[in-house]
């Protein structure tokens, strides 16, 4: 039996109350009026004007910037160019009262989001692994039941998780989700023909099955397997293989819709078809890398004398393999669009490229080039350190990439990395401390009953 | 001065696994070992270094990949940019994107063939090689172990080798190459 530390239970709760404050600190000093507004702005252009020479440089590579999508043998503006033009008119006219308001709804939608990018980084981490524990039953995978009880520990989260996942996207409203604009759905033709998927009673029924279907699957799956210990068939078992398959069905299904409603709504103007695909590549391989974590941690304390380092090396394999998938859909997605580079989907990546430079390219980085080197050879994957230093790396890369999702859609070009977005990770990093502690020191970590489980302590590769 | 080998011919891949270990462990010279299939463990029973092979298909995808970046840098920015349906040729890295479906397959090309190619100039194959088959059988159902006979009392030896199991022993003597 594993029982948590008093020291990471305090750990955690000191996390989660100055996260809290933090939170609490970013919903109170948002600006509420366009007046708030234009100080701030005029407050930052006269730190703009403090470091003229610095600011010069900057506007020239702008510049250089902007050039890429003109066509300089012509003089003519690109695509891309005009598609941005509108854009572009509200921020060089600046002062517009139109424009103070949009510049003060998306500093308002700031906190929301910072909140929601942990909320839901957390939250797939216990979703991906419900997903990876339904594979091994329905794959009757032979290695990993040693695993089973470490995997039931982090998907405790799923139900804490998802509420308040849940409650963030039903009461974000406008800050999100434009189409939820009565106003401006009546303008926009776009909006109004996709109203039939996109409206409140709908996007609610939905959210709710999503998050009622994984947690019913959560809390049977873990009932079985617990009753697996104590019976001399393998009844429980075979139920478990059987809803493992349907909620293999059931997730996939509802993680497109779930990537539909809660990311790519966000921009309902744009729109890509294998971007759910690409938000599971996501899920899961953070999913796994935080398995791995977990099992790195309870191993080192001795709490898992029947894990070996073949299992590790397998783990470890798998957030190889998913980095090069996760790698693979972000290409997918990103060099379809570049190479047509159709205005109504290019929007999209160039706010991103030119908002968010350092983080976009940053991101692959993290969450490909240095996967693939550290986590290539296969001695180093037995080395739980190297595990450990890649696994951050690939969780911090796809913190950038939910990150990535949320922002530019919906505070655009005044994003920054301060307090409330810090005091969010710090309050679900403790939360997600907590319950996954508090779910692993439930039942004997070592699985017993289960027919694989003789394999799997046995495993080796 | 002739050599002296040993076939010890075996009819179970345990009892092969078995028999090298106690081969090995009684301090006599395994040269080789037949099977008709691959016989997992057997290269560490035996004391085989593990093989270089990953390695030099890493190197072989670098160099895939560098061949890809230069002669598309070369022939697509340096040689003749072109405006190519408006895509900007005028940093590699500014068409990079179109650029990469060919530098991965490029890169696995290389991998991949040198890889083959270089087992195959390792492990000394080519079309019209000689086959290097002491035994047919153990092509099909038998396992034969090769042992060093040396300067090792033969008849004590032979004794040793029954005993681990073989179902034939066989003395063999040839010409050492020089």
């Amino acid at each position: 039996m594993y029982t948590l530390p008093n020291k990471v239970k305090l750990f955690s709760i000191i996390l989660m109350v100055l996260g809290l404050v933090g939170i609490a600190y970013g919903f109170f000093t948002v600006p509420s009026t366009i007046d708030d507004v234009e100080e701030i702005l005029a407050a930052e252009n006269a730190h703009g004007d403090g470091h003229g020479s610095a600011s010069g440089k900057e506007h020239a590579a702008q510049q250089e910037h902007d050039a890429n999508f003109v066509d300089v043998a012509r003089g003519q503006e690109g695509y891309a160019e005009n598609a941005l033009k509108h854009e572009k008119d509200v921020h060089m006219d600046g002062h517009g009262d139109a424009h103070l308001e949009h510049v003060l709804h998306q500093m308002q939608s700031k906190p929301w989001s910072a909140t929601f990018v942990s909320a839901f980084f957390f939250f797939m981490l216990a979703l991906g692994t419900l997903v990876f524990y339904a594979i091994q039953y329905a794959a009757k995978a032979g290695w990993s039941p040693v695993l089973y009880r470490v995997m039931e520990g982090i998907t405790a989260y799923v139900l804490p998780g998802s509420i308040i996942v849940f409650f963030i996207v039903v009461f974000a409203g406008t800050h999100f989700f434009p189409w939820q604009n009565e106003e401006l759905v009546a303008n926009d033709k776009i909006l109004q023909v996709k109203s039939t998927y996109l409206n409140f009673p709908f996007f609610l029924i939905r959210a709710i099955i999503y998050v009622l279907g994984w947690n019913l699957y959560r809390y049977f799956s873990r009932r079985n397997s617990l009753r697996q210990a104590e019976v001399d068939n393998y009844d429980p078992y075979r139920k478990n293989f059987k809803i493992s398959v349907y909620f293999l069905i059931f997730f996939i299904l509802t993680e497109m819709m779930m990537a539909w409603d809660w990311f790519m709504s966000m921009t309902p103007h744009w729109y890509s078809t294998l971007f759910p695909w690409y938000v599971f590549a996501s899920i899961f391989v953070s999913a796994i890398t935080a398995i791995a974590l977990v099992v790195i941690f309870l191993k080192g304390r001795g709490y898992l004398p029947f894990v070996n380092d073949s299992h590790l090396h397998d783990l470890g394999k798998y957030i190889f393999a998913f980095s090069i998938f996760w790698t693979y859909l972000w290409f997918g997605q990103f060099m379809l669009i570049w190479y047509a580079n159709i205005p109504e989907e290019v929007t999209y990546f160039i706010i991103r490229i030119q908002e968010y430079n350092l983080l976009f390219w940053g991101m692959l980085v993290l969450n490909f080039v240095f996967p693939i080197l550290i986590l290539m050879n296969s001695d180093y994957k037995r080395i739980p350190w190297f595990v450990v230093m890649a696994g951050i790396v690939v969780l911090v890369g796809h913190y950038i990439d939910i990150f990535l999702l949320v922002m530019p859609s919906t505070v655009g070009a005044h994003w920054s990395f301060g307090i409330t977005e810090i005091a969010s990770i710090f309050f679900f990093f403790g939360l997600f401390i907590f319950v996954v502690g508090t779910g692993l020191s439930k039942a004997p970590l070592q699985p017993k009953g289960d027919p694989f489980i003789k394999e799997s302590e046995n495993y080796h590769y | 001065m002739a050599a002296k080998t040993i076939h010890a011919i075996y009819t179970d891949d345990d009892l092969l696994m078995q028999a090298v270990k106690q081969t090995r462990t009684a301090n006599y010279r395994i040269t080789e070992v037949f099977t008709p299939f691959p016989v997992h463990g057997l290269d560490k029973a035996v004391g085989l270094e593990p093989t270089r092979l990953a390695i030099t298909s890493f190197l072989y995808g670098l160099v895939g990949l560098a061949v890809a970046v230069l002669m598309m840098d070369y022939m697509m920015i340096e040689d003749w940019p072109q405006n190519i349906g408006g895509k900007p040729s005028f940093h590699f890295y500014q068409n990079m994107p179109a650029f990469i479906p060919i530098m991965f397959e490029l890169t696995v090309f290389f991998a991949g063939h040198l890889m083959v190619i270089t087992f195959y100039m390792r492990s000394k194959l080519w079309p019209f090689k000689k086959a290097e088959n002491p035994d047919l059988r153990t092509t099909d159902d038998h396992f034969l172990m090769q042992v060093d006979a040396g300067s090792h009392d033969i008849k004590k030896l032979t004794k040793f080798l029954y005993d681990t199991g073989a179902k034939e022993i066989s003395l063999i003597e040839h010409e050492e190459d020089h």
